[in-house]
């Protein structure tokens, strides 16, 4: 085996699943965003349309700004002094928007990073009811289905239901994430945003994320951000290519792994650079 | 293979080094420790909790108005001290870069470091000049002075080792900032933020210089903080500045009796704070 072959990427292999239908209905939209660090702009006049109940993987290289466009969704980037200019519609309604509330907003958006961020001080109940407070008052049975419910469909009930009161930071790695991928959907958010969700965790890990993602798709809007384009491949229906901050090519993830119309998209994917 | 052996050898003189250098840091308070019960727990007995001081020549008596007077001002001290401490630090960890927290950081710096005495002197022009008498309030505000820079830097030292994406995932759950602050940030470093303020408690209880111009001191029981009032420190430092043997050994009594208060108050507020979890992150 030559040292070069480690460059060359595997065979890709795409899911077996019928190509999403043309015209799905449009959930978030970015037009014309640019997003900055001081007077840096990350990200540069980036307009793209995410179909609901999809998942959307944002692939580029280090640096080429789809961890902060992600983080425009949801408005995350205002907390590290960011800010931007254009627009993105959740549904009807602009998120930069004069009288927007960011809590409102985040139960909407819901997001997971890449380091999992078990709240250390809570317990494993309490992390995945913890989004709840910010909402509604409810009652403690209707609490009490709600973890249920969101950790089943995190896919964590099994592991943990005996011991939901002991501390959360005593589960491994891949359990921690999806206990925040659980925290995350408990509020019952339109869209998830995974800021590389599995870079942190072991293969085993990794897969059982990425099994979950195929089925939290029936109920949420998946958009991720991978280093890893195995992963986007496996786990996406559409395909955005970022390159030094400008949006290169969106699509089908087939069409994009299969045929991009974009030179850099095919030598991104193909590993000639990145 | 000389070399590995030598390198074993490297290995435990620097291992060598180390505990000695833990036995010399150790070895001072464990004399202190030793001397305090040595000299002092012989002469202390219930009555030394429960009653007040006997004149020069008899024997008997106790300390008991400094136990109430180190308990009541520095109850109040932290009362007042802890609460702007805390809330000071919590500012200064959320705004790091405003002007005002950068001039409290720089103030509390020098605070930490200006000699008690200097304290005790302005809480006397500040309270006891302008009332015209000694009080164990005028003794609280200044042991509250003391405290309070400690407490500041320590909490905000305290919020800045909380992981920056503790923060962010409560945010990203739709938390306002002030909840974000509250219950995931200070809540994480609470423990450290306790421990902070009872090195600041053990700390200002061991106080004399700020309360001499301030407190005073007292023969009698005082409950009044508008009154002079007795404190542990200022007993051991009256008996055993004394002339009499039998001063001398109230003040090791005394001195014991201040350190086991100091372990007492410490002890209360772990127990209050204790963890719930193991916290490893």
């Amino acid at each position: 085996m030559s040292a070069n072959s480690l460059m060359t990427p595997p065979t890709v292999s795409l899911p077996d699943t019928a190509p999403p239908p043309p015209f799905g209905r449009e959930l978030i939209r970015a037009t014309d965003l640019t997003a900055f660090y001081g007077t840096f702009a990350a990200v540069k006049n980036v307009t793209i349309g995410f179909e609901a109940n999809r998942v959307h993987a944002l692939i580029g290289p280090s640096g080429c700004g789809k961890s902060t466009f992600l983080r425009t969704l949801n408005r995350m980037h205002e907390v590290v002094g960011g800010h931007v200019t254009g627009r993105v519609l959740l549904g009807r309604d602009d998120i930069y928007g004069p009288r927007v509330s960011l809590t409102n907003l985040r139960r909407r958006v819901g997001m997971v990073f890449q380091k999992p961020t078990p709240f250390p001080t809570m317990s494993i109940y309490q992390n995945v009811a913890a989004g709840l407070k910010v909402g509604a008052r409810q009652s403690r049975p209707e609490i009490d289905a709600i973890v249920e419910r969101a950790l089943q469909q995190a896919g964590l009930w099994n592991e943990v239901k005996d011991r939901l009161r002991q501390s959360a930071v005593a589960l491994s790695g891949g359990q921690q994430q999806r206990l925040c991928i659980a925290r995350t959907i408990a509020p019952e958010p339109a869209v998830i945003l995974l800021d590389e969700p599995t870079a942190s965790l072991d293969p085993q890990g990794t897969q059982r994320i990425e099994e979950l993602l195929f089925n939290l798709k029936k109920d949420f809007t998946i958009i991720i951000v991978t280093h890893n384009m195995q992963q986007a491949a496996r786990v996406s229906d559409t395909t955005t290519f970022f390159y030094l901050g400008t949006m290169v090519e969106t699509g089908a993830t087939k069409q994009i792994f299969t045929a991009p119309t974009q030179e850099r998209t095919e030598a991104y994917i193909t590993g000639r650079f990145g | 293979m000389n070399r590995l052996v030598w390198r074993r050898w490297k290995s435990r003189i620097m291992v060598g080094l180390m505990i000695g250098a833990v036995v010399v840091a150790v070895a001072p308070l464990l004399l202190i420790l030793g001397t305090l019960v040595a000299r002092g727990a012989g002469s202390i007995n219930l009555a030394f909790f429960t009653q007040l001081p006997v004149p020069a020549g008899e024997t008997g008596g106790g300390v008991a108005h400094a136990i109430v007077g180190t308990l009541l001002m520095v109850g109040v001290a932290g009362l007042i001290g802890l609460p702007i401490g805390i809330g000071a630090g919590m500012f200064c960890a959320e705004y790091p870069k405003n002007r005002l927290a950068t001039v409290a950081r720089f103030v509390a710096d020098v605070m930490n470091g200006t000699p008690s005495i200097v304290i005790g002197v302005f809480a006397w022009t500040l309270i006891v000049a302008k009332q015209k008498h000694f009080s164990g309030f005028a003794g609280s505000a200044a042991l509250a002075m003391i405290m309070i820079p400690m407490v500041m830097r320590t909490t905000e030292e305290m919020i800045k080792l909380v992981p920056h994406s503790l923060r962010e995932a409560a945010l990203a759950l739709g938390y306002a900032r002030w909840r974000t602050s509250l219950s995931v940030v200070v809540r994480t470093c609470l423990p450290g933020i306790v421990t902070g303020s009872l090195l600041a408690i053990a700390r200002v209880a061991g106080e004399t210089a700020p309360l001499l111009f301030t407190a005073l001191g007292s023969q009698f029981m005082s409950r009044d903080l508008n009154q002079p009032m007795a404190a542990l420190p200022l007993t051991v430092f009256t008996y055993a500045t004394g002339p009499y043997d039998d001063w001398h050994r109230i003040a090791w009594a005394t001195a014991l009796v201040l350190i086991m208060v100091v372990l007492v108050l410490s002890l209360l507020a772990r127990i209050a704070t204790r963890q719930r979890f193991d916290v490893r992150q």
